[in-house]
């Protein structure tokens, strides 16, 4: 191998650098959102909806705003995904709302800590402009609405529709987002983004504005026309969902586990595998001073977690407090023999 | 969220550590931390004019 050849081949891996943004950001960890593959459901794989709230995939929340009339549908993670993806988020609606009203919308969304926002540089002349990207597929046609709101300045947004140009094809949308230099979001782990995808909009809420405004509800999923609630059986499905700074890449794939230990900062399912994996307490077991009127049962997370969590469980312990480090059931008895084996709990530090 | 009802939950010095709440028809367990959006579901609650119940 020639000097030439080796100076030759180092230009070409600049330029193949340059393609997946090493100019502007690392070569890995480059996608702000974590799960956008859609792999990890720790709460459920299917459920039927006709409310909000985090439901079958990490990270991805619904709402539903005042349209609760007649409205259901289903939220699953399934295997239909484009070429290179195993999962997507699918809805099914069951039943059709009646009628749009102004005021409902309807929306799937994402929350982005803020510190996890520092490298776009919001608030400074620097800002650099962030791409969005995913996979659509939705059996109806039209324009949808993806907006993003910034917790900065008391709340500014800003949206863009995107069409669905065939029904039921996997179609990836690139939308690019402007710089906003007149506040940082805040660098801690509190909300500092949310990401918006519209499913519906009443005319209270789809007013567009392409560069960030003064976040009203007028312009929550400004630019939304398709009416994803108001037909039986319709669909609408998202995956490989990327963020980034800079311009679009390929989607970031990671391997399973280290998607799993990213979602798991935010929500943490815990499931015994067997009577030995059982969490057991019996109590008391002693008298004394002080006297031991409880018991407890601690567990580490296996990701610090990134509020102190609520815990969810089928069990009806005295307390069950957290950490972002650790759990601790207990249970409060002034009988011996008194004993518990749970089998189940949740512990949520979301958004 | 929904939030339904609130009671403190006792350490064992006797000093409030949680609440267990009913949010969204769920039973949960809620630390008193202003980044836990549970609590801060509660915190508006209770600035609704509603107020959590002293632990027995």
């Amino acid at each position: 191998m020639t000097k030439a050849r080796d100076l030759a081949d180092l230009g070409s891996t600049a330029t193949r650098l340059d393609t997946v943004g090493a100019s502007s950001g690392a070569l890995s960890n480059r996608n702000i959102i974590v799960n956008g593959g859609m792999t990890i459901a720790q709460r459920s794989t299917q459920s039927t909806n006709a409310g909000s709230g985090y439901i079958t995939v990490d990270r991805f929340n619904h709402e539903l705003k005042n349209a609760t009339d007649n409205l259901t549908y289903t939220t699953e993670q399934v295997t239909d995904a484009p070429s290179g993806f195993s999962k997507s988020l699918k809805l099914t609606v069951t039943t059709a709302e009646s009628a749009l009203a102004a005021d409902e919308f309807g929306r799937m969304y994402y929350v982005v800590e803020g510190q996890d926002l520092q490298r776009i540089g919001y608030g400074t002349s620097a800002c650099k402009e962030v791409t969005l990207s995913f996979y659509v597929k939705s059996s109806i046609t039209g324009n949808f609405s993806a907006s993003i709101y910034l917790t900065a300045s008391g709340g500014v947004i800003a949206a863009q529709a995107y069409t669905i140009n065939s029904a039921d094809t996997w179609e990836r949308k690139i939308l690019t987002f402007p710089t906003y230099t007149t506040a940082n979001v805040p660098n801690t782990n509190a909300a500092g983004m949310y990401i918006n995808f519209g499913l519906f909009a009443g005319s209270n809420y789809n007013t567009a504005s392409s560069t960030f405004v003064a976040h009203t509800g007028a312009n929550l999923l400004g630019g939304q026309a398709a009416n994803f609630a108001a037909v039986n059986s319709t669909t609408w499905q998202l995956t490989g969902v990327q963020l980034e700074v800079g311009s679009a890449t390929d989607f970031e794939h990671e391997p399973y586990s280290l998607t799993l230990a990213k979602a798991q900062r935010y929500y943490y399912s815990w499931v015994s595998s067997g009577l030995t994996d059982n969490i057991f307490i019996r109590s008391p077991y002693a008298t004394g001073t002080p006297p031991n009127s409880s018991a407890s049962a601690a567990y580490t997370f296996p990701v610090t977690m990134r509020a102190n969590p609520t815990i969810t469980t089928t069990y009806n312990f005295s307390r069950f407090t957290a950490s972002i480090h650790n759990a601790v059931a207990q249970i409060g008895t002034t009988s011996a023999g008194n004993a518990y084996a749970a089998t189940e709990w949740q512990a949520d530090a979301e958004l | 969220m929904n939030v339904t009802s609130v009671k403190y939950r006792l350490d064992d010095d006797g000093k409030n550590c949680q609440v267990k709440a009913t949010i969204d028809g769920q039973e949960m367990y809620v630390p008193m931390s202003e980044d836990n959006r549970h609590w801060q579901a509660i915190q508006e609650w209770v600035a609704d004019n509603n107020t959590i119940e002293e632990a027995e």
